[in-house]
Parts: structure tokens; C-alpha cells; sequence
């Protein structure tokens, strides 16, 4: 299969590779995936919780070329946006950017699904925080 | 050193030149048809047919007779088991064959099956060997043939073929063996190993792709076949069509070039298979080889990188040829049915990379293949979660993954 030219950018030289502290309370982790599917992504979030602005994103991808362009070409649309802004972002936006050929569209469904995670998963921090500071979840 | 470096030597091999040579002149001069039979045309390639067939006999321990030609081990294959299962129909419909054969055997197996035919597909034991016991208790009075390849194109993994031979003969059971990755590689012997049919093919031996042969038995005991395709009766009623003779010429050739080099080159292979395999042990943690390393082709290594996925592996390595058993490579999105049946995980489906070493492989590929797959391997490990997982401790196996 030919690979378009961005998912064989992301892939030589992926941006955002890494892991932040899951246990922060600003940090938002999703893990999608399995490994029997032959994909898992991790990605975190940190958020800017005056500003509910996104400052840091990184990524760990398990998976083809295209799911590690995918997750990486996440991490940095991430970056920069409100958490919000975040949720708008839509498998197509990643398929079109990374001209992903039609077999590889689950890709761009799991980046999607890693987002949606991590933003969940922060959001649960926050608001059991202001619940019930005392006890905090880890997911 | 030219890239790519060819290293799939399992799905196809370069045409050896002098195999070449021998087949130009049937191309253009010589090029009569064999069936020919009042004149010199047709006595040439006649002539041609008969050395290529008694080439391709010395080399199994057939006799020149026994050869029937055919278009490649796929029909080889479709021929030998439609052909005996409609023979024999009167004395019964069970067919014995194995999990992790070519689909060629296994479609066509499920193709009789619809037909009323009943076929057993027996299970493969963690290193990719049959179990006998469990193939002595397969047979019924109603087998009529066990088929069952003789060394596996992804794993390289050799059956006993003997053994499982003996077992055939004594119950008056054919067997046929799909040979396509062995005959040349490695010896093999239709009267010790106690074949009655076997799939040949010319490409994966260093000769022309688009022909093939079966081997079908004339004596002790007298092996017959329906034919499965109706025409002009040649090679003794069992395959019509007029005989390609260039590619015919070209198999015989690449045939008595493995015979007369199998000894040098099997040293070789195998110093070269250990060689990489031994660099990428020293090299990498946490690899594994999938099969028997004791029963197997000294052409060929399968090894899963754990925690890495296949075809992001074989994306890293592009200058180098070589299959992954990962869905992600296949058409059918599945991994490969064959590690499956040697019990692996999925997971460890996913990850695994098919090196198959052929006749021109130099040691500095080798070399460079090693270096090169410990590197990527490196990389694409510094991203994987699962790797980073592991490393904290976590058993992968207990997680509760949001499969998709």
C-alpha cells in the first residue's frame, strides 16, 4: 500500500511522542484500542485549568502507520485548542488532512475515540474534585 | 550493496540466469508443439519436455513418467485432491488435512465439503507439527486421502512426512503432500518419505513463474486422478492442454541446479538464517520465533516483536522485502490463520515479520537487514504504550481493553 506523504512525515519523525504524570489532576489520559485489533493509542492531555486551555498533548501508538500518523497529527491539533474547542474535532478532519485510503478510516475513528477519552477522563478528575476532593479516581 | 534487499523469498525467487538461458531458445526457434508428433518441431520440444520431466523426477526420486504438468502448485493442488476424491468416490468421501495448509488445499477442501465430501482439518501443536496420535485417530474406513503440506510457507516448519506417509500406506489411504516450499531446499524422496502425490511449482525455486507439476505415483501402489479439465487427453489423460514448453524447459533446469547445489546451499541458507537470527536476539528483548527451529526450512526465520505492530515494522524497514503475519498486511484483515493455529495471540500475530533467505542474499544484506530491524524495532518501541505498560509491570493480559 502507498503511504501520502503526512502519514510518512508523522511517521519519521512523530511529534508529541511521550507520556504525562496520569495522576495530575490536570492531566486527562485515554487509552483506546486493543491489542488482539492490532491498535491501542494513549493519549494525555494537560490542561490549563485557569484558562481551559490545552498547553501540553502527548501520544503512545501501538499500530500501523497510519494509526501513529493519526495520533500524532491529534496531539498536535490539541495544542493550543479549550477543551471544547477539542471535542470538535472529527475523524474526517484526520482522514482528510492525512488523505487515509478507506481500509485505514478506523485509524482516524480510534484518534477520534483518544480524544474523546482523555477529555472525559480529565473532566471526571475536575468534577470529582470539586465533589469529593478528598478521594480522587484513577483511571 | 543495491536496495531493496529482497527478502520474501517464500512468496516468489528471482529467476536464476541460467535457468533463463535454457528457456530462450523455446521462445523463438525452437518453438514446436510437443504434441507434435510428425515432425521435427514437434520432436524437439517433445525432446525438451522429456529431459525437463526426467530433471524433475532425479530430483524428488521419481521416475519421468510419474510428472504431470501443470499451469503452478495451485492447480497442482485443485488437480491431485478433486482428482483422487472423484476417483475414489465409490470407496469413500473422508478426506485428513491440517489447519495451517495453503488455501489452495484448504478451499479446495471446502469445496468438496459442499459436495458431500467430509473433511477433517486437524489442529497444529504449538511448535507447528502434526500430532500423529491425533492423525492415527483421524483416519476412518471411509479416508480415502490425507493431505498435508510439506514444509509451511510462513512458519518453514517440516512435517513428518514419513511418518505421516507410513501411516497412509498401511491403511491403504493416499497421500498427497503440497511440496512447493521443500523440493529443492531441502532433500526430498517420494519412495522414503512415502508420497504418492505431490504439488510442485517452478517459481519458488528459482524458475519461471506459471508452471508447476504433480507428482502422481505409478507403482506400489498405482495412484489414478480424474482429470479436472477436458481437452486433448496430454500427460496421460490427467491434465489436457498444450505443454508450455519455454517455462517447462525452465523448471527441469531449476530443478538440476537445486539437486546438484543443495548440499553448498543449504549450509549457506542456514548459516545466514542463524546469522540474523542471532543478531536480532542479541539485539532486541522479548522476541520470539514461531515454530520448531529443530524441524524447518534453513531458509526461513518467523519472529514476533512483541509490543510492536507488523506493518508499521515493515514500513520502518522499506528497503527491505518481507511479509508480516499482521491483519493490517492482509486483504482479509485478518492475522495470519497460521500463527493463530500454533495457539499465538492475536497480539503476537500482529507483530510478527517472515524472512525468507534465498540463493542471492549476501551476508552484508543480512547484516543490514539485522541492524536495520533492531533499529526500527528501538523506535517504534519508544512509542508503544503496550512497551511502556510492560515495562512498568502491567500483565497486558489483564487489562480490560476497549476492544473495536
Amino acid at each position: 500500500m502507498a503511504y501520502s506523504d503526512k502519514v510518512l512525515d508523522h511517521y519519521n519523525h512523530p511529534r508529541n511522542v511521550g507520556s504525562l504524570d496520569k495522576s495530575a489532576s490536570n492531566v486527562g489520559t485515554g487509552m483506546v484500542g486493543a491489542p488482539e485489533c492490532g491498535d491501542v493509542m494513549k493519549l494525555q492531555i494537560q490542561v490549563n485549568n485557569d484558562s481551559g486551555i490545552i498547553e501540553d498533548a502527548k501520544f503512545k501508538t501501538f499500530g500501523c502507520g497510519s494509526a501513529i500518523a493519526s495520533s500524532s497529527l491529534a496531539t498536535e491539533w490539541l495544542k493550543g485548542k479549550t477543551v471544547d474547542e477539542a471535542l470538535q474535532i472529527k475523524n474526517t478532519d484526520i482522514v482528510n488532512e492525512l488523505s487515509l485510503p478507506p481500509v485505514k478510516i478506523h485509524c482516524s475513528v480510534l484518534a477520534e475515540d483518544a480524544i474523546k477519552a482523555a477529555i472525559g477522563d480529565y473532566r471526571a478528575k475536575q468534577s470529582a474534585k470539586s465533589s469529593a476532593p478528598a478521594e480522587q479516581t484513577v483511571a | 550493496m543495491k536496495t531493496p534487499i529482497y527478502l520474501d523469498n517464500h512468496a516468489t525467487t528471482r529467476m536464476d540466469p541460467r535457468v533463463l538461458e535454457t528457456m530462450l531458445p523455446y521462445f523463438t526457434e525452437k518453438f514446436g508443439n510437443a504434441a507434435s508428433r510428425n515432425h521435427e518441431f514437434g520432436w524437439e520440444a517433445e525432446k525438451a519436455v522429456d529431459r525437463a520431466r526426467k530433471q524433475i523426477a532425479d530430483l524428488i526420486g521419481a521416475t519421468a513418467k510419474e510428472i504431470v504438468f501443470t499451469s503452478g502448485a495451485t492447480e497442482s493442488d485443485n488437480l491431485a485432491i478433486k482428482g483422487v476424491a472423484e476417483m475414489y468416490a465409490e470407496r469413500g468421501n473422508h478426506i485428513i488435512t491440517a489447519a495451517t495448509e495453503h488455501k489452495a488445499v484448504l478451499d479446495t477442501c471446502k469445496k468438496l465439503e459442499k459436495h458431500g465430501y467430509r473433511v477433517t482439518y486437524l489442529p497444529l501443536k504449538g511448535d507447528g507439527l502434526i500430532d500423529l496420535d491425533m492423525l492415527k485417530e483421524s483416519f476412518t474406513d471411509k479416508t480415502i486421502l490425507v493431505t498435508i503440506m510439506y514444509a509451511n510457507n510462513e512458519i518453514g516448519v517440516i512435517q513428518p512426512i514419513a511418518e505421516i506417509g507410513k501411516m497412509c500406506r498401511e491403511r491403504g489411504v493416499l497421500f498427497h503432500t503440497d511440496g512447493v516450499q521443500a523440493i529443492g531446499k531441502v532433500p526430498v524422496d517420494v519412495n522414503k518419505d512415502n508420497i504418492d502425490i505431490m504439488s510442485i511449482t517452478g517459481h519458488k525455486i528459482y524458475g519461471p513463474k506459471g508452471v508447476g507439476a504433480l507428482y502422481v505415483r505409478r507403482r506400489n501402489p498405482r495412484v489414478q486422478i480424474t482429470a479436472q479439465m477436458d481437452g486433448g487427453g496430454h500427460e496421460r489423460g490427467m491434465r489436457s492442454g498444450t505443454l508450455n514448453v519455454p517455462s517447462i524447459v525452465g523448471l527441469g533446469e531449476a530443478c538440476a541446479i537445486a539437486q546438484r547445489e543443495m548440499p553448498e546451499e543449504m549450509k549457506r541458507m542456514r548459516y545466514l538464517r542463524d546469522k540474523l537470527t542471532s543478531k536480532l536476539q542479541a539485539g532486541l528483548d522479548e522476541v520470539f520465533i514461531n515454530g520448531s527451529m529443530e524441524h524447518r526450512l534453513p531458509q526461513n526465520l518467523n519472529m514476533s516483536f512483541m509490543y510492536v505492530e507488523g506493518e508499521s515494522l515493515l514500513m520502518g524497514i522499506n528497503d527491505v522485502a518481507v511479509s508480516s503475519g499482521s491483519a493490517c498486511t492482509s486483504a482479509t484483515l485478518e492475522p495470519s490463520y497460521v500463527l493463530k493455529a500454533l495457539g499465538l495471540g492475536d497480539d503476537l500475530a500482529h507483530s510478527s515479520i517472515r524472512f525468507g533467505i534465498g540463493r542471492f542474499n549476501t551476508e552484508e544484506e543480512i547484516d543490514y537487514v539485522a541492524d536495520k530491524v533492531i533499529d526500527v524495532v528501538k523506535k517504534l518501541r519508544e512509542l508503544s504504550p503496550l512497551y511502556e505498560m510492560a515495562k512498568e509491570g502491567v500483565d497486558l493480559s489483564k487489562v480490560q481493553w476497549a476492544a473495536h
